[in-house]
């Protein structure tokens, strides 16, 4: 789960992490009082879930009321790569000295946690660890010891930050690592983390990064929810417990396990067709499952066509067909369906399919087979 | 030979009480696996269907020999349970449980490197690993899978791996070993642990390997195929066409840069000379041509 601005510094906060704070608004009125608030000059940035806000002028400077009315104005209701502006965090502007880059996430190859510290943040930082590989200080911990203060000096001493950060800085990283930690983020990344010109270090942005599979020991990421931004498909699939994610296909797509569903993915491109969606709706396959997976796809006006693709494991083939059967009987289905059921007793399923074949169910023996058949219902291959 | 497991290997089942382990567990032992016992603290002294219950792994260990367990605890115990396996003297620890937080699997991982280096734990969040005929531990449904070798099968995702068993029983092509290492972000058991097991196994002629995309596994398992592999692989990478930067379900499937697509790891492990499918239909029809030409 990915936090906007406001809510990773709230999240920093928790764990004595200095930020730069201010207030959120949702209308221009409230970013207005909120800059009166801060003072100025003031700045206004949207909150949303992707980087490049500031390249798209999602972040600007206001001198005065006037100016503050005319960014909140710009930049509430403003499209960020498809992601429509809901809210502006407004603060009094930061007197910056430096600007450094800092962040901690898992490196998976290594096993280990990575820190990452650079004198040369509040740029693209990708394009500092493309062109200068050394402008970024790595340093490896492994999580059973943690971050000792000691460690994290000599890190930050080689990192190169002016003498004057570099205390500030220790403090800082020693908390955002807790932060990372028992905070159970996948990410935490400040960019910048800068030093005042008054001689404090504090983070002057925030993206946050949750271990969803960590919510069960993080009772307060409940009031995150509501900002997901999720489209109505993926809210009701939610709602319903299943692993959907919305693309922007015709081709509608029900399988069973993650590997299998974006195998299908696959195919469904391989075959000249582009998904509607990714569902997954885990191991089994009961009637009731397979008749939620067929109302969410239902509600996406796109979707030409519905293919099913299930492997029988444990859960036999002729469980798996008489589900399909069962769930086609509860839901009134806007496309025709595809089944491709392989497996365990696949046979004794094909023939229960075969009993209920129309054309609004068909079956096909195999998965590039059943894509085929999908894509073509669904009105041929793209252009 | 076949790998990690055989029928001499006695499985204790953590969870064996709750309804997933109780049902897995009696499958296993159905398909004839020794499931010589389970662990609930509050119910040791009494038995699931003729399998005893103990209170911890280390009386259980003591009481049947058991050298291996099979972890049903829901996510939040996995840790503790995990702990108590390696200490309870395991050499093998497979967790079936998905959820489990990654800052867990982190520590887990390289507390049991450091602490308890004769311990090979599998996943979490895999299938487990069934040696066909001899051993089955997890969720694997053995009908699908046919047993005598030649092929060993390792793979990141569950359904995929099963479809994998299934072609190959069509082909009419055995499996050594099956391992699901699962898609997690830390899994205890790598592609590399397996691939140098399978190119040790004398019964092991050739390997069939199952990626996603998310994390640099498959490029480092091309690397290992690459310097350390005499014998062949077919592969099969999934998520070609996954929109990138999105969340597929697996906690491990996460793409970032340029390693991680599924392109960055078909073209690695091309380049290792692995043969690489489209599709799981043609890893089979890839692999029955690799066992024919044998």
């Amino acid at each position: 789960m990915d936090l906007l601005e406001h809510q990773g510094k709230a999240y920093f906060a928790r764990f004595a992490i200095p930020v730069s704070t201010g207030g959120v608004a949702t209308n221009v009125t409230d970013a207005v009082a909120a800059a009166e608030q801060a003072g100025y000059p003031a700045v206004v940035k949207a909150q949303v879930h992707v980087g490049g806000r500031g390249k798209a002028g999602g972040v600007r400077l206001a001198a005065d009321r006037v100016e503050a009315e005319a960014a909140a104005t710009a930049i509430l209701g403003m499209s960020i790569k498809g992601h429509v502006v809901q809210a502006v965090l407004v603060e009094r502007a930061t007197d910056i000295a430096e600007e450094y880059y800092a962040s901690f996430t898992l490196d998976r190859a290594a096993k280990l946690h990575l820190g990452m510290l650079s004198a040369e943040g509040g740029i693209d930082i990708e394009q500092v660890a493309l062109d200068t590989p050394d402008a970024i200080a790595r340093l490896h911990v492994d999580p059973v010891d943690g971050l000792s203060r000691e460690l994290c000096q000599a890190w930050v001493r080689r990192a190169g930050l002016a003498p004057q950060a570099v205390a500030g800085t220790v403090d800082l990283l020693l908390a955002l690592y807790r932060c990372f930690v028992e905070g159970d983020g996948d990410l935490v990344e400040v960019n910048p983390l800068v030093l005042t010109t008054g001689g404090r270090v504090l983070a002057l942005d925030a993206k946050v990064t949750l271990d969803d599979n960590a919510a069960f020991r993080h009772p307060e990421w409940q009031e995150y929810e509501g900002t997901q931004e999720l489209d109505e498909r993926e809210r009701l699939a939610r709602q319903k417990g299943l692993q959907y994610i919305g693309l922007d296909g015709s081709v509608g797509i029900i399988a069973n396990g993650a590997g299998l569903a974006m195998s299908t993915l696959d195919v469904v491109n391989q075959a000249g067709g582009r998904p509607a969606n990714f569902l997954d709706i885990g191991g089994g396959a009961s009637a009731a499952v397979m008749a939620n997976a067929l109302e969410v796809i239902n509600t996406d006006e796109n979707v030409r066509a519905i293919f099913v693709n299930v492997f029988g494991g444990i859960t036999r083939g002729e469980e798996v067909a008489n589900g399909i059967v069962e769930a086609m009987g509860r839901v009134e289905l806007a496309s025709p369906l595809v089944v491709r059921l392989d497996g365990t007793n696949a046979a004794e399923g094909r023939a229960i399919l075969a009993r209920h074949e129309s054309d609004r169910l068909v079956s096909r023996a195999t998965m590039l087979d059943a894509a085929r058949t999908a894509v073509e219902l669904a009105g041929g291959g793209k252009e | 030979m076949a790998i990690f497991v055989d029928e001499t290997t006695k499985v204790v089942v953590q969870g064996l009480t709750g309804s997933q382990g109780r049902f897995y567990g009696l499958r296993n032992r159905d398909y004839g696996t020794k499931v010589v016992a389970g662990t609930n603290p509050r119910k040791a002294g009494t038995d699931v269907e003729g399998i005893p219950v103990f209170a911890t792994v280390a009386e259980a260990a003591a009481a049947t020999g058991a050298t291996a367990s099979c972890v049903f605890i829901p996510a939040p115990g996995v840790f503790g349970a995990v702990l108590e396996a390696a200490e309870g003297g395991m050499e093998l620890i497979v967790v079936i449980t998905e959820g489990v937080p990654a800052q867990d699997e982190a520590r887990l991982y390289n507390l049991l490197v450091r602490d308890f280096p004769g311990t090979r734990l599998l996943g979490p969040n895999c299938p487990g690993i069934i040696t066909p005929d001899r051993c089955n531990i997890g969720i694997t449904a053995g009908e699908i899978a046919l047993g005598g070798g030649p092929v060993g099968i390792v793979s990141r995702s569950g359904t995929l791996t099963y479809q994998a068993l299934y072609e190959l029983q069509q082909a009419g092509i055995g499996v050594t070993t099956c391992v699901g290492i699962g898609g997690d972000p830390v899994p205890g058991t790598s592609f590399i642990d397996c691939l140098a097991a399978f190119e040790a196994d004398s019964e092991t002629a050739a390997v069939m390997l199952i990626g996603e995309i998310g994390g640099s596994a498959e490029e480092e398992a091309a690397d290992y195929i690459k310097e350390m592999m005499s014998k062949p692989v077919v592969a099969y990478v999934a998520g070609l066409t996954a929109p990138p930067g999105r969340r597929m379900g697996h906690a491990g499937a996460i793409v970032s840069g340029s390693k991680g697509t599924a392109k960055a790891k078909i073209d690695a492990l091309r380049a290792a000379g692995a043969q690489v499918a489209a599709n799981p239909t043609e890893a089979g029809f890839l692999m029955a041509a690799v066992v024919g030409g044998l």
